[in-house]
C-alpha cells in the first residue's frame, strides 16, 4: 500500500508539471499583460517599458517559462504583480479559507447525499423516493450561484427583515465586524455561522448528484444474495442496510470523491464571489483579470495538486472499503 | 408434535401481468431430525416455499395469503411480528443458499460473518464468538480455520465458501436447516463432499433438514421423505423408496424417466415435453395435464386432490388413483415418446 502511494505520488509529478506548463502557455496567449493595467495619460510609454522590464515581461515566452519553472521548483512562486507581495505569503493566508469551505461542503454533500440515496433505495418507487428524486433533480439543475442567492434571500435577508423568520445566517465574509471583541466561544460560533450558507449552497448541487449515484448503487446491492443471507441470520433491517449493504453500496460512490473535487473548486469561484468569501477562487479570478501571472500560476498549480491528491485519496479509500482491491 | 407443520401455504406475487400464484396450497410437515426433500423443476415454487418459512418474502410484491399456516414447534409463524421472527431466523431455523460465490458479503471477513449470528442470538462476547466460530469452521472441514477466520470470501473456493455458509447456518445450533439447492452451483466431486458433510452434521446434531433440489440423485442419497412439486403444488409425496420405486404421479414418472441410469446402458432418455405453465394463469384442471401422456377430459376440467395410493402416507395428485384402469390402457403411450 505504501509502495503504491509512493508510486502514485511520483507518477503525478510529471502530470502536475504538465498542467502547469499548459496553463503557462495558454495564459501567455491572452492579450495584454500586467503592465497594461497601469496604462493612463499620466504614464509615459518609457515608464511602462521599465515596468515590463522589472516584471520580466520583456523576455520572450520560453525564457520566462524556464525562469518561472526553475524558480517554482525551488519553492519560489515569485511576487504578485498586482499586490506587490510574495505569492507564497498570499497563498498561505488565503488557502486555508478555501480549504475549510470546501471541506465543509464536501462533508455535508457526502453525508446528505449518501443518506438520501440509501433512503430512496430502501423506499424505492414509493412517495419518499419519488419526491426526493424531484427535489434532488431541482437542486442538481439549478446553478449554484442562484441557489446561493435564494438561500441569502430566505435565511439572511428574509429572515431578518421580512417575515420574522427565526433562523438567520450571515451572508457575507468569514467573520462579523465585531469578531475581534468576542469571547473565544462566540468567535467559534460566529465562524461556523458564516460557514453555513456558502457550504450549503456548494453542497446542495453535489449532494443531489451523490444521492442519485448512491440510490442506484444501493438498489443493485440490496438485490444481492448476501443481503438475503444477512436477513436469514435474523439481523435487524437497520443492520442489514447500514452494515451489509452500505459498505458495498459505497464502493462506486468513492469514485465521485475524486471526480467532484475539480467541480468543487470551480464552484467555489462563484460561491466565494456571492458570499464575499476571501478564498482561492476569488484570488485566482481577480488575478486572471489583472494578468497577475505569478498568482494565476501558483493558484492553478495548487488546484492541480489538490485534484491529484483527491484522486489518490479515492484510490486509497477503495482499498480500505473493498478487500478485493489490493495495490502492490 | 412435528417440528414444522405447513398447512395450505399460498404465496402470491403481484406482477405487471397479474397475480403469480407461485406457491398455491402446499401442506407438509417435518419431524425433528428428519430430512425432507422437495424436488421439482425451476419455477415450481420450491424456493418460494422455503423463503415463506423463513419469513423472507419481500412484501410488496409478494404476500402470504390468509389461511396459510406455518407452525414451528406449534407456534404460528405466518403473522408473527418481525421482531419475534428475527429471533427464530438464523437461530432456530437457519438457511443455506444455492450460490456460495455470492451468498457471502465480499467486504467482510469470514470471521465477521460467522460471529454475527452468534453475538446476536447467543449474546456471547467477541472473543468467545471467535473461539466458537473457529470450532465451527473446523467442524465443517475447513483446513487451518484460525487463518481462514481472518480471510475474505474471495480468497476461498466455491466449495469452501459453501462450507462457510453451512458453518454460519449451524452457528446457533438450529433445529431446522433449510438447504436451498446447496450443491447446484458446485462441481460434482465437491457436491458429494458437501452432501456427505450435511448428512454427517445432521446425524451428529440431530437437526431436521429441508433439502430443496431439482436433482433426484441428491434426494435419493440423503432424504427420508420426498415431496414432488409442480406448478406451485405438491403433486406427490412419499418415502424415498416409494417415490423412486413405486412412483404414482405421471410427472414423477417423467422426472425419473429423464434421469440417466448407468445400468440401463444404451436406452434413450425421455425428457418431459413442454415447459411449466405460467404462474399468472395456471391451467384450470390438473396443472400437469397439458404435458401428461395419460391426460383425458376429466384432467382438464377438474383439479385432482392429493389421493391416497396403495402405500400409507404415499399421496399422488392424479385422477389415475381414482381410475387406475386408465394407466393400463394408455401405458403404451408413455413409452412411445
Amino acid at each position: 500500500m505504501i509502495a503504491f502511494v509512493l508510486r502514485r505520488v511520483l507518477a503525478s509529478i510529471p502530470l502536475v508539471l504538465g498542467i502547469a506548463t499548459i496553463v503557462f502557455f495558454l495564459l501567455s496567449l491572452a492579450p495584454g499583460d500586467a503592465a497594461s493595467l497601469f496604462v493612463s495619460p499620466n504614464i509615459t510609454p518609457e515608464v511602462l517599458e521599465q515596468m515590463r522590464r522589472n516584471m520580466g515581461l520583456d523576455q520572450p515566452v520560453h525564457v520566462r517559462y524556464f525562469r518561472w519553472m526553475s524558480a517554482m521548483l525551488r519553492g519560489d512562486f515569485g511576487i504578485s504583480f498586482s499586490r506587490n507581495q510574495p505569492v507564497a505569503d498570499i497563498i498561505v493566508q488565503i488557502l486555508p479559507n478555501t480549504l475549510i469551505l470546501s471541506f465543509c461542503a464536501f462533508l455535508l454533500a457526502f453525508t446528505a447525499g449518501i443518506l438520501v440515496g440509501v433512503l430512496q433505495a430502501v423506499r424505492q418507487n414509493r412517495l419518499t423516493d419519488s419526491s426526493l428524486s424531484v427535489v434532488g433533480l431541482f437542486f442538481y439543475s439549478m446553478p449554484s450561484f442562484w441557489l446561493a442567492l435564494m438561500l441569502i434571500l430566505i435565511f439572511s435577508l428574509g429572515a431578518r427583515n421580512l417575515w420574522g423568520w427565526p433562523i438567520w445566517f450571515p451572508a457575507s465574509g468569514m467573520t462579523s465586524v465585531e469578531y475581534p471583541f468576542m469571547s473565544p466561544v462566540e468567535q467559534l460560533r460566529d465562524r461556523v455561522a458564516h460557514l453555513v450558507l456558502p457550504s450549503v449552497s456548494l453542497a446542495l448541487v453535489l449532494a443531489a448528484g451523490i444521492a442519485r449515484y448512491m440510490r442506484g448503487s444501493m438498489l443493485e446491492v440490496i438485490r444481492q444474495d448476501y443481503i438475503r443471507t444477512a436477513r436469514s441470520k435474523g439481523l435487524s433491517e437497520l443492520s442489514v442496510i447500514f452494515k451489509h449493504a452500505l459498505r458495498n453500496g459505497l464502493i462506486p460512490v468513492i469514485t465521485l470523491f475524486g471526480l467532484y473535487l475539480p467541480f468543487l473548486f470551480s464552484g467555489t469561484v462563484l460561491i466565494e464571489t456571492v458570499f464575499a468569501w476571501p478564498g482561492m477562487g476569488r484570488l485566482v479570478v481577480d488575478a486572471i483579470f489583472q494578468r497577475d501571472y505569478p498568482v494565476v500560476m501558483a493558484g492553478t498549480f495548487i488546484f492541480a495538486i489538490m485534484v491529484v491528491v483527491g484522486n489518490l485519496v479515492a484510490d486509497v479509500l477503495y482499498a480500505l472499503v473493498d478487500p478485493r482491491i489490493r495495490y502492490d | 408434535m412435528p417440528l414444522l407443520q405447513v398447512e395450505d401455504l399460498s404465496t402470491y406475487f403481484s406482477t405487471d401481468a397479474g397475480v403469480a400464484r407461485a406457491v398455491d396450497g402446499v401442506s407438509f410437515s417435518i419431524e425433528p431430525g428428519e430430512t425432507l426433500g422437495i424436488v421439482g423443476e425451476s419455477g415450481c415454487g420450491k424456493t418460494v416455499t422455503s423463503l415463506s418459512i423463513m419469513g423472507l418474502i419481500a412484501n410488496p410484491p409478494g404476500r402470504i395469503i390468509a389461511g396459510s399456516s406455518i407452525r414451528f414447534r406449534g407456534r404460528e409463524l405466518v403473522d408473527l411480528p418481525e421482531k419475534d421472527m428475527r429471533r427464530i431466523r438464523g437461530n432456530r431455523i437457519a438457511m443455506i443458499f444455492q450460490e456460495p460465490m455470492t451468498s457471502l458479503n465480499p467486504v467482510f471477513t469470514i470471521g465477521n460473518q460467522i460471529r454475527e449470528a452468534l453475538t446476536l442470538h447467543r449474546g456471547i462476547g467477541r472473543s468467545e464468538a471467535r473461539r466458537v466460530g473457529i470450532e465451527l469452521l473446523r467442524e465443517v472441514g475447513i483446513p487451518e480455520p484460525e487463518q481462514r477466520f481472518a480471510e475474505y470470501p474471495h480468497q476461498l473456493s466455491g466449495g469452501m465458501r459453501q462450507r462457510v455458509m453451512i458453518a454460519v447456518a449451524l452457528s446457533c445450533e438450529p433445529e431446522l436447516l433449510i438447504a436451498d439447492e446447496p450443491t447446484t452451483a458446485l462441481d460434482v466431486t465437491i457436491q458429494a463432499q458437501i452432501l456427505e458433510l450435511l448428512a454427517d452434521l445432521r446425524g451428529r446434531r440431530g437437526m431436521a433438514v429441508l433439502l430443496i433440489t431439482h436433482d433426484l440423485g441428491v434426494v435419493a442419497e440423503v432424504c427420508d421423505r420426498v415431496l414432488v412439486m409442480y406448478a406451485g403444488q405438491i403433486v406427490e409425496s412419499g418415502t424415498v423408496d416409494e417415490i423412486f420405486h413405486r412412483a404414482r404421479h405421471p410427472y414423477t414418472e417423467g422426472l425419473l424417466e429423464s434421469l440417466p441410469k448407468l445400468a440401463a446402458g444404451g436406452r434413450r432418455l425421455h425428457p418431459i415435453e413442454g415447459t411449466v405453465p405460467n404462474p399468472v394463469g395456471w391451467p384450470t384442471g390438473c396443472r400437469f395435464s397439458s404435458r401428461c401422456p395419460y391426460s383425458w377430459d376429466r384432467c382438464e376440467a377438474y383439479v385432482p386432490p392429493l389421493l391416497a395410493t396403495e402405500d400409507t402416507n404415499h399421496l399422488s395428485r392424479c385422477w389415475l388413483e381414482d381410475e387406475p384402469e386408465r394407466r393400463r390402457t394408455s401405458a403404451g403411450a408413455g413409452s412411445e415418446w
